[in-house]
């Protein structure tokens, strides 16, 4: 008896009698290699970084999300903390372990205190960093890794995402291009276990269709915005 | 837009409806039609339009009743239907039942260039901007789905009925909703029909409007039956009556001198 | 209790016409839903080029479906997932089984799919001693109250807080008697709480997939609320779940579909979580699943490749079409007794259970077109339904009756003087009825269906061919 791959592609095969098999096959091949986006909307091609950073954070806001603004990564913790002790939430995180974020030298914020790692089911508080963000809808694009683990983007109540402001671009693909394999070198991708397209806090509108925030993941999404994140 | 046709031959297709319930409809076409100049002729060999097999699912007498409407005016320089459910039939479905049929296809795709619904004709081809015609009222307009989604008709009945002396308009919040007739589907489907009917008419008496118009006997029928049952005080009548000034007792009942008549 | 078949459509769908709660919700509903979605497309000016090109990119993709397939299969392997297929229900409920024994699961988190519900997994596994806990809110609620969903992302759109905290003091035992759960979020919280600690006590996670990428051998998921991330990233195993009409050339692809499926389905710029998951959990990585299976179910799809009904497969599962259906806005989805309600469900649903076991589903419409006009994929909904109706003529599955009305009354339509004098007739006839009714009949014969609820308008005497032909025209003189 065949496997079930093999009935499957026999089934399929049989609604494709007729195709052009050689160019079939060099089709597909030409659509997996290429790398240009289909169509763009105008709104994903900010003129200027200022006016990508601009639409960003309209777009955020929107989704519910809030924005803070600073100077270099050294104004993060107070940002941070400042955002914490506003909406009396606990002056305890836990924190992606990402060299970047060391440049903030949290351990001058006495008050704040922070661990670094993935986050645990006791933790109301994860401060993670962004790989990108994206004008088009005011998206975060967060990835998985030793440094920027997945867990601190869902399981606190509360997420904080440090977002320097070189790394806004205008649309999904822009966001994701660096991962991707490239043809000409013929290298691999290099997309990590999770790529996650974060837009807002968490909602769900099953009860009633009454729209609630924190349904299972953060009650509360906060991006501080780090304008010169490479600077002293 | 193209130059305006001078004195064009149209055939009028009548449709099953208007002909057994309503020829003030027809009369009404023809003297819009007339009155912009079209040379109006009803050749004697249209009877349906076909679409009950079609939506049935037989296939074969709908292109049977398809080519045989296509031959019976295949002479007119445009075919006006006074429906956007037939019209439709005829536009974006003969081309489409007739795909498999080599020497009729470019015959359907022909005639479904020169067919139009009778207000979006008037408007779009002939160039009608205003009618002369009084009707005091206000009446709520019911876009039916096939003029809506198959004919491109919207803003042309509104355009001339907006011209008509004395008349008021009125919008319905769910204006591109079904109003439930659907063919057999009211009577194969009552109880969800006549829901869908009911809610049309609730927004008709919530708007405000004494009147409802449309450019389909079909909706009409549908509408003005659930109105009379509901014994709700408004008037159906087709959009092509008010436009043309025809005197007729609205759809479904009898003008009072006809009544005392009939007493 | 509705009867989940689509052979009780009738029934069911009178029971739900009568429903005033449920009436009440899909009143809501179709306000909301339709406004919303109204503003996003109105707000982005590239939205039906975008739609266009999301219809291009899936027609491509199901010309082509074995090829990319097989491109998947290779890259997601190559990113250390495991990739299993599956003919039918069946062998995909043995697949899922087979994964949990061997890690001993007892609790398996669910997000939120279709296809999950298509092969009815959850009652499988149970009755296999492991036990399934839905994660999605919505879903979550219709699980302890062990209904199917009656929409496709609004699965608990029948229910009313009241209910919802009747299911929560049932099922939750360690909830306190004397904990309020009069307001929503009241309810929402008590949600989150019990199924935080599912979430972690969870062996596997099965989620579904909105889409798959072929060039990187990604799943990916599209969520609110965040249960789908929690249910994959937290337990040891992750199992996708995809029918294998999901897949997408590439990101590119990926993208555009990703512009038009949220805007079209609540209505908003972007859905809350977009997840790319690719492979197993990396060295180095502090969390994420250490084994990621994708499980690709055909269960009757490869089989409408070639046919009149391959568009169908072009669906993203936004929910438009059930949002702005005037038949679902007036039954709701359990009426259609199908995993897939609404204007979708019309034409899936026979090509997965079989015309004969779905016959209402095609025919319930009114061929308003509007689930076509609002379609981010452009699918002939209509068209697809008259399909059904075709085949279901050519099989002689409609009733003797209505196939000797059809033929006799079409046998007259070609025959025109025929025609025209059986008008006449019927509108003398009519007409002498109606007199007593002053214009309108409350009865006539075989139009019970119609006059049971509506007047039946009389006609006026004479047909209109009659008239224009006869010797006293009642026309205006031609000018």
């Amino acid at each position: 008896m065949s496997t079930a791959r093999e009935q499957i592609f026999a089934a399929l095969r049989q609604g494709f009698r007729g195709r052009n098999e050689a160019a079939a096959k060099v089709g597909v091949d030409a659509r997996l290699a290429r790398r240009a986006p289909n169509l763009v909307p105008a709104r994903a091609k900010p003129e200027q970084k200022r006016a990508a950073v601009a639409a960003f954070t309209a777009m955020a806001e929107e989704a519910a999300a809030t924005v803070a603004r600073v100077n270099t990564m050294i104004d993060v913790p107070g940002a941070v903390a400042d955002y914490l002790r506003n909406h009396n939430l606990p002056m305890r995180a836990a924190l992606a372990p990402d060299p970047l974020l060391d440049a903030a030298r949290w351990e001058r914020r006495k008050t704040l205190e922070v661990r670094k790692g993935r986050a645990e089911a006791f933790d109301e508080v994860g401060i993670s960093l962004a790989y990108r963000g994206v004008a088009e809808t005011g998206t975060l694009v967060m990835l998985s890794g030793e440094n920027t683990p997945t867990t601190l983007n869902f399981l606190p109540e509360t997420e904080i995402v440090i977002l320097p402001a070189d790394r806004v671009v205008g649309a999904y693909e822009e966001a994701l291009a660096p991962l991707r394999s490239n043809s000409e070198d013929g290298s691999r991708h290099s997309l990590p276990r999770v790529v996650n397209f974060v837009t807002g806090p968490s909602r769900s509108a099953d009860i009633e269709q009454a729209l609630q925030l924190g349904a299972h993941g953060p009650r509360r999404l906060h991006i501080v915005i780090v304008d010169d994140a490479a600077g002293p | 837009m193209s130059p305006r046709p001078q004195n064009p031959s149209v055939g009028l297709f009548a449709t099953c409806l208007v002909d057994l319930f309503r020829p003030s409809v027809g009369f009404a076409a023809a003297k819009l039609l007339e009155d912009v100049g079209c040379r109006v002729a009803l050749p004697r060999g249209q009877t349906c339009c076909g679409q009950p097999a079609y939506n049935s699912g037989d296939k074969a007498n709908a292109k049977r009743l398809a080519r045989r409407t296509i031959a019976a005016f295949r002479h007119f320089d445009y075919v006006v239907v006074p429906s956007g459910s037939c019209g439709g039939m005829i536009k974006t479905h003969y081309p489409e039942a007739l795909a498999d049929d080599r020497k009729w296809l470019p015959r359907a795709r022909a005639f479904a260039e020169k067919t139009y619904e009778l207000v979006s004709f008037l408007h779009d081809v002939m160039g009608v901007r205003d009618v002369k015609a009084r009707f005091e009222g206000i009446a709520a307009y019911h876009d039916s789905c096939s003029s809506l989604r198959e004919m491109g008709v919207r803003v042309q009945p509104r355009a001339l009925l907006a011209s008509v002396t004395g008349l008021g308009l009125r919008e319905l919040p769910g204006r591109d909703a079904c109003c439930g007739f659907g063919g057999t589907f009211c009577v194969k489907y009552p109880e969800i029909s006549n829901h869908m009917v009911a809610d049309k008419c609730r927004e008709i008496a919530e708007s405000g409007a004494d009147t409802v118009l449309s450019g389909d006997m079909g909706c009409l029928m549908n509408i003005a039956g659930k109105l009379l049952r509901e014994g709700r005080a408004i008037r159906a009548y087709h959009v092509a009556e008010v436009l043309a000034g025809v005197e007729a007792a609205p759809i479904g009942q009898v003008k009072p001198e006809a009544e005392e008549a009939t007493a | 209790m509705t009867e989940m078949s689509p052979l009780h459509f009738k029934e069911n769908a009178i029971r739900a016409l009568g429903d005033a709660e449920l009436q009440r919700a899909l009143g809501n509903m179709r306000q909301g839903f339709i406004e919303k979605r109204t503003k996003a497309a109105e707000r982005l000016p590239e939205f039906d080029a975008l739609r266009d090109k999301a219809k291009e990119i899936k027609d491509h993709v199901l010309a082509h479906l074995d090829l990319y397939l097989e491109a998947f299969e290779k890259n997601c392997v190559a990113g250390g997932g495991t990739v299993h297929w599956a003919k039918d229900s069946a062998q995909a409920r043995d697949i899922v089984l087979n994964i949990c024994r061997l890690v001993g699961a007892e609790t398996v988190t669910k997000g939120k799919s279709m296809v999950g519900e298509e092969i009815e997994i959850n009652p499988f596994l149970e009755a296999n001693g492991i036990r399934p806990i839905e994660t999605d809110l919505g879903e979550y609620i219709i699980q302890l109250r062990n209904e199917p969903p009656s929409h496709l992302i609004a699965p608990a759109i029948h229910v009313n807080k009241e209910q919802i905290a009747d299911a929560f003091r049932q099922h939750h035992r360690d909830l306190s008697p004397e904990r309020p759960l009069t307001d929503r979020a009241a309810l929402l919280n008590e949600a989150r709480r019990a199924l935080r600690e599912r979430f972690l006590e969870a062996d596997v996670g099965i989620t579904g997939a909105n889409f798959l990428i072929a060039e990187t051998g990604s799943t990916v998921i599209v969520t609110n609320e965040g249960n789908g991330d929690l249910t994959q990233t937290l337990p040891r195993i992750h199992i996708v779940l995809a029918s294998i009409e999901k897949v997408v050339p590439n990101f590119d692809d990926a993208a555009t579909l990703i512009r038009v499926l949220a805007r079209s389905a609540t209505g908003q710029e972007m859905s809350v979580y977009t997840t790319v998951s690719t492979g197993r959990k990396r060295p180095g990585d502090l969390d994420g699943p250490e084994q990621f299976h994708v499980v690709l179910i055909d269960n009757g799809r490869s089989k409408l490749i070639g046919t009149e009904f391959q568009e169908v497969l072009r669906c993203i599962r936004c929910g438009a079409c059930l949002n702005h259906c005037p038949v679902y806005g007036s039954v709701g989805g359990h009426a259609y007794g199908s995993v897939y309600p609404g204007p979708i469900g019309k034409v899936l649903t026979p090509a997965l259970q079989g015309l004969e076991n779905a016959r209402d589903l095609p025919n319930a419409s009114t061929f308003c077109g509007r689930c076509e006009e609002v379609c981010p994929m452009r699918i002939p909904l209509p068209k697809m339904m008259r399909h059904w109706r075709e085949q279901e003529y050519a099989k002689r599955m409609v009733a003797p009756r209505v196939r000797w009305a059809l033929r006799l009354w079409a046998l007259a339509a070609r025959l025109p003087s025929l025609y025209h004098f059986g008008a006449r007739l019927a509108a003398w006839w009519l007409y002498r009825r109606g007199k007593k009714g002053r214009g309108r009949l409350a009865k006539v014969p075989y139009g019970e269906g119609w006059t049971r609820f509506r007047d039946f308008p009389a006609p006026l005497g004479k047909t209109f061919q009659s008239q224009w032909r006869g010797p006293r025209r009642h026309r205006r003189p031609s000018p």
